[in-house]
């Protein structure tokens, strides 16, 4: 059991470096990019390496979080905010032009990496059921409801407040947004 | 079984994306990459907390990510209703545009 515990830590060690390589590549090219759809499209690629980097870390709590959240739900939000600043006539062929199959490359290609990594760790994580040093979603939620209470409540009182403060810069966005200069 | 990785190293991977999204965020002057650019040195914070987080074999690094996530949640949403506004105003995502104020 003990040599295939070391094999198999050493696997995760390369996933891990690996995965973190992926992450700053995607996160250099993201900042680089001229364009911001490409910009987007090589964020959720780095935002999905430090996922796997969770993962094989042993949090795959956060590793869930991230993808469900961070690479799903406010990269949703930047998508759609670039297609509202896009609404202009025309914008069919220009999205057309930025959509380019070799624009999809880049980032498939990271892509195609990571989950070849994930699959890999998920079968270590099945068949190596010792993973001793994962800590369990369990762990983490009995933290967050037991010292950290009062943290908790701040956090959803400062979602209230991003909620509401969108909630007021975008209104008069939305109704006047034709009478723009 | 997880990885085996040394804290410096793990922590040095943290500090390197962190930089990248402040050069990101020092030298881009489209607002939207530069709200990416944000979220990159916040996920990279988070990734140093998680990464402390499983060295010390404690659950606190996962939940500091669940508050930087929120945080990060709270800021995004703001950000890009202000940026819709600077659309509709100025009709430009430069920040260039916007570089005087009027008192």
């Amino acid at each position: 059991m003990g040599m295939r515990t070391s094999e198999s830590t050493l696997a995760m060690t390369f996933v891990f470096y690996l995965s973190a390589a992926a992450a700053i590549v995607a996160a250099l090219l993201a900042i680089t990019r001229a364009n911001v759809v490409h910009a987007l499209l090589y964020f959720i690629c780095s935002l999905l390496a430090t996922a796997v980097m969770f993962f094989v870390l042993g949090a795959p709590f956060v590793a869930a979080l991230v993808v469900i959240i961070n690479a799903g739900a406010i990269m949703v939000l930047f998508v759609f905010v670039v297609m509202m600043l896009n609404s202009a006539p025309g914008s069919i062929e220009h999205e057309r032009a930025w959509l380019k199959p070799r624009v999809w490359i880049g980032p498939v290609l990271l892509c195609v990496v990571l989950i070849i990594e994930l699959v890999y760790s998920l079968m270590q994580y099945r068949t190596g059921a010792i993973a001793g040093r994962t800590i369990e979603p369990r762990q983490v939620g009995i933290a967050l409801f037991g010292p950290y209470l009062l943290a908790v409540e701040l956090a959803s009182m400062l979602l209230l407040a991003g909620l509401l403060g969108a909630y007021h810069l975008g209104r008069g966005a939305l109704t006047s947004g034709g009478e723009r200069p | 079984m997880t990885a085996n990785v040394p804290l410096g190293v793990g922590l040095s991977i943290a500090a390197v994306l962190l930089c990248i999204g402040l050069v990101g965020v020092l030298v881009r002057r489209n607002i939207v990459i530069i709200l990416l650019s944000v979220e990159t040195m916040l996920n990279a914070c988070g990734l140093a907390f998680v990464f402390a987080g499983s060295h010390h074999q404690q659950p606190d690094g996962q939940v500091m990510y669940f508050f930087i996530l929120t945080v990060a949640a709270a800021e995004v949403s703001v950000g890009l209703s202000l940026v819709l506004q600077m659309y509709r105003h100025f009709g430009s995502l430069d920040v260039n545009t916007i570089n005087r104020m009027r008192g």
